[in-house]
């Protein structure tokens, strides 16, 4: 953090919708500490009943992936058909899998 | 021009009515903030609260028409009540009228404001007002939000920097003699308690005043000396200001009557 920084941090936003599933990131908002966070994330995010509850992690303690990496990291899987598991006969009384 | 609407001032309507209108003067005053705050985040959680107040005055202004009716006068709706009347018929807080300041002054208002209804509302919950005690109900939880939210700032803006500090030094000593009348009873509110239909306003000063000193050991102030000084809002008497929050908020339904969308 600089010493001339005249912005309040960023945060970003995760909202459960309904009790059971899981938390989805769903934007970001600027904040001064972590319970002005959760609070602004309240008014911003969830008042058309959008959640049940809100976690907010600092944006720049989320460590990503280099988009430069992403030929490396990610194409390889393209033609490995043999990691989904689609070659087991289901029974026919499993709906969903 | 449509004729104002004259009331009959039964003490179960100027009840209702003065918690309605210091929820509807006060949500005007915040609307006031839309794309003036100092964040874009507040920015909607004070609009948010300002429609959460407008949805509380709402119901109320409803309930003092059906009462109106009642009591053997003319039953009026919401938006009778809330554009046709004259200013001296507005029985809202003086606290909840005055301009909306600056930053600092608007969030301790709140605080004051905030931190009344939500007791308040804990105590209509118990009205032997079915309809009353519903919305109460409902209100208590976005009263208590309003009243965290408010007293987070406060905390950050009087444990901020020097000028915040100053600035709400400044709001302090403007509001806190708007205050006491949130708590000075009159027949009203003997008539409201002997029915049930809800408490004396002096039945909350003791909790309020513990709330505010909680709020304010955090933020490092002190709670200022009562004066003398009386407002009179909610027996109709108001601030040179209110005359100008009426002509903004009833200005559309005066020029078009009945309008609506």
């Amino acid at each position: 953090m600089s010493a001339e920084q005249t912005e309040w941090p960023l945060w970003e936003v995760f909202v459960r919708s309904k009790a059971g599933l899981d938390h989805k990131h769903c934007g970001s908002l600027h904040a001064a500490d972590a319970k002005m966070a959760i609070q602004m994330s309240r008014d911003v995010y969830t008042r058309r009943q959008e959640g049940v509850s809100v976690w907010v992690v600092r944006s720049d303690q989320i460590v990503a992936s280099d988009p430069a990496d992403k030929a490396a990291y990610f194409d390889p899987a393209e033609d490995k058909v043999y990691r989904h598991p689609t070659f087991y006969e289901l029974p026919k009384s499993l709906d969903h899998m | 021009m449509q004729g104002s609407i004259a009331l009959q001032r039964t003490a179960d309507v100027q009840y209702v009515l003065r918690i309605g209108d210091t929820a509807l003067v006060l949500a005007q005053r915040l609307a006031e903030w839309c794309g003036h705050a100092p964040v874009l985040e507040e920015d909607i959680a004070l609009a948010n609260m300002a429609l959460d107040l407008v949805g509380q005055a709402r119901a109320l202004l409803t309930r003092a028409g059906q009462l109106e009716g009642l009591c053997g006068g003319q039953a009026l709706d919401e938006d009778q009540l809330a554009f046709l009347r004259d200013e001296r018929d507005y029985l809202n807080a003086t606290l909840a009228e005055l301009p909306r300041g600056d930053f600092a002054f608007t969030t301790l208002r709140n605080l004051f404001a905030a931190t009344w209804f939500k007791l308040l509302w804990e105590r209509l919950c118990e009205s032997t007002d079915a309809d009353l005690a519903a919305t109460a109900g409902k209100a208590v939880k976005e009263a208590r939000y309003h009243q965290q939210h408010a007293a987070d700032w406060v905390v950050r803006l009087a444990d901020g920097t020097e000028e915040s500090r100053a600035r709400t030094e400044a709001a302090l000593d403007a509001l806190w003699r708007y205050t006491p009348e949130l708590f000075d009873d009159d027949a009203v509110d003997a008539a409201a308690q002997m029915s049930g239909l809800g408490p004396r306003r002096s039945a909350l000063r003791e909790a309020w005043r513990a709330d505010v000193a909680a709020v304010f050991t955090e933020a490092g102030l002190l709670l200022p000396k009562d004066a003398a000084f009386r407002s009179t809002g909610m027996r109709g008497v108001h601030s040179e200001h209110m005359g100008f929050v009426l002509a903004e908020m009833q200005h559309l339904q005066r020029s078009f009557p009945g309008g609506v969308w």
